[in-house]
């Protein structure tokens, strides 16, 4: 599996320097045992299926943009993984980290080699004129806070996202994640805790820690969206364009709770 | 053309003036320290910038550029005479050009202008305000000195003038502040954090310096070379080893234990990447630099008092 990884790894379109980093400070070494890791976890303990990743262009700019689904950010590790594993070349999907993973040690070293920057706007442009595949989730924090009975359910999405598509002309991907809230059931999060230890909250499952369980987990692509426009319009017209995005999510999600629950 | 370089006994201004020689200037220097062995033809009157003595040298020599160096950026300095250094050197040099005659004043700053913060954009662009500068208070006077050079942009119209940011400088001479923190075998960083680190060799960042001068630059520019590395590659590359150290352990073992004494403030610039955009230097000079990572690297590494 290690020969495999290193394989596709190598097969990234990546600007690589001779200690094996690019610009970003994606490191190739953390990636190789990131991705045997993810690998593992993608193929043998998740079971992932991901559909209609043929809809990611396999060169060149792009937004993927879905649902948070589980407690945790663990959707973004299986998009991520499914990217690299599924797609032919594979991709490095670089997602948007929140910003006190920056500021906690350990952290703010793993997300900054494994290529995922602070969620800032400057970053998401920047990566895209650079041609990258950049992975967003317009829930943010409020979205992997949503409690097992409201799993599948969608909040508030962020509009930030449309402007930068709409600026960089980056197509958006939609994609929808289902499973993610049965393997990390959250019954509770405390956001006394959570600002204690500096970040947004703390998830609860039954068992106390949000480690997952072993559950199929389903994950679907749709077509690639494009949007009209500078970035600069007026909020309610970003604002109608974020709810069509939405509402194509809100399917794929529908269409993988179904597809679960055939499997 | 004359020109005049403040600061002129440092080792990078010494290497600009070398470059500015070769393509037949004419060529006087001002530094408080002397430069015995400066090149023939090259007048280095030691004087501090600050003094009148050094107005007199603006008055006979009458020059066409400016080029300003003398900057202190070490921290062994107290802040406070820093500031009258910086920032006062950098008003009378703006001063004095501006009186007698000068075309084009070039301020060589540094790229911890924009400090260093968990929520700041990794490649800084030179539009953006010095937002994570506070969290070093130690670097404000160059942050003054910086903004203060900026002034000239609209408050002397008829001055070109050029504001470089530059990163840090690596190589044979071993002199600069990433040099000084890279000279112990373990080098202390802090224990969770790898920042980017951007460096770039100090004959590219002299050729840069020269270019700047030659294209006449107005305006404010980022200065960089290769991309930048992470700090712990960095340190394993120069033949060291990274000493990670809590970062409350850190802030008490700074001047301790054998590890160097730098102030608190300093700990951000281990934790967060300090990055710059140079696209706009580059487009507007079509400076290339020359040596890439591994080739400055490899030349500190092997510079007299390498281990």
């Amino acid at each position: 599996m290690l020969q495999e990884t290193r394989a596709r790894i190598d097969r990234l379109s990546l600007p690589w320097n001779a200690y094996g980093s690019d610009p970003y400070g994606i490191c190739k070494n953390d990636l190789v045992w990131f991705f045997s890791a993810a690998t593992f976890l993608y193929r043998d303990y998740f079971r992932v299926r991901a559909m209609g990743t043929e809809h990611v262009p396999s060169h060149g700019r792009a937004m993927l943009v879905g649902n948070h689904s589980g407690g945790i950010a663990l959707d973004a590790l299986i998009v991520v993984a499914a990217m690299f594993l599924e797609k032919d070349p594979p991709r490095l999907a670089q997602g948007m980290a929140e910003k006190f993973l920056a500021n906690t040690p350990f952290a703010s070293r793993l997300t900054s080699r494994l290529g995922h920057l602070t969620g800032l706007p400057e970053h998401v442009v920047q990566m895209l004129e650079d041609e990258r595949l950049v992975l967003v989730f317009p829930e943010g924090a409020r979205g992997t806070a949503k409690l097992f009975w409201d799993r599948d359910s969608l909040v508030q999405f962020g509009t930030g996202f449309m402007r930068l598509a709409l600026q960089t002309q980056s197509p958006i991907i939609p994609f929808g994640f289902v499973g993610g809230g049965e393997a990390i059931p959250t019954i509770a999060n405390s956001y006394k805790l959570g600002r204690l230890l500096g970040a947004p909250y703390v998830p609860f499952t039954p068992w106390i820690v949000p480690l997952p369980l072993p559950v199929r987990l389903d994950v679907h692509f749709g077509a690639p969206m494009t949007f009209e426009g500078s970035g600069n319009e007026d909020d309610a017209t970003i604002e109608d364009k974020v709810e069509e995005v939405k509402r194509r999510i809100a399917d794929l999600v529908a269409e993988g709770r179904r597809s679960l629950r055939g499997a | 053309m004359k020109i005049l370089v403040t600061g002129a006994s440092g080792l990078l201004a010494r290497e600009v003036i070398r470059k500015l020689r070769a393509t037949q200037h004419e060529i006087a220097g001002i530094d408080a320290r002397p430069w015995p062995d400066a090149p023939a033809g090259v007048n280095v009157h030691v004087v501090d910038v600050r003094k009148r003595a050094a107005e007199d040298v603006f008055r006979r020599f009458r020059p066409n550029a400016v080029i300003h160096m003398a900057t202190v950026t070490h921290l062994r300095e107290k802040s406070a005479e820093r500031y009258r250094i910086n920032l006062g050197g950098t008003s009378a040099v703006f001063d004095h050009a501006e009186a007698h005659g000068a075309k084009h004043v070039i301020f060589v700053g540094r790229h911890t202008f924009y400090g260093a913060a968990p929520d700041s954009p990794l490649y800084h662009k030179e539009y953006e305000p010095p937002i994570g500068a506070h969290a070093f208070p130690e670097l404000a006077d160059l942050v003054a000195a910086d903004l203060y050079a900026c002034t000239a942009l609209w408050r002397i119209p008829e001055l070109k003038t050029c504001v470089l940011r530059v990163c840090y400088t690596l190589g044979p001479s071993r002199h600069g502040t990433l040099s000084a923190y890279l000279h112990p075998r373990r080098v202390p960083t802090v224990m969770g954090f790898d920042p980017l680190f951007q460096f770039m060799h100090e004959d590219d960042v002299a050729g840069a310096i020269v270019a700047a001068l030659e294209k006449r630059l107005h305006g404010v520019y980022n200065v960089a070379g290769p991309p930048p590395l992470h700090l712990a590659t960095l340190i394993r590359a120069v033949g060291h080893t990274p000493l990670r150290i809590p970062e409350p352990l850190l802030r008490f073992a700074f001047g301790r234990f054998g590890l160097p004494l730098l102030p608190p403030g300093a700990v951000t610039h281990l934790k967060y990447p300090v990055v710059i955009d140079a696209t706009t230097f580059k487009l507007a000079t079509g400076f290339q630099f020359r040596y890439d990572e591994r080739q400055t690297i490899d030349s500190f590494r092997a510079a007299p008092d390498g281990k």
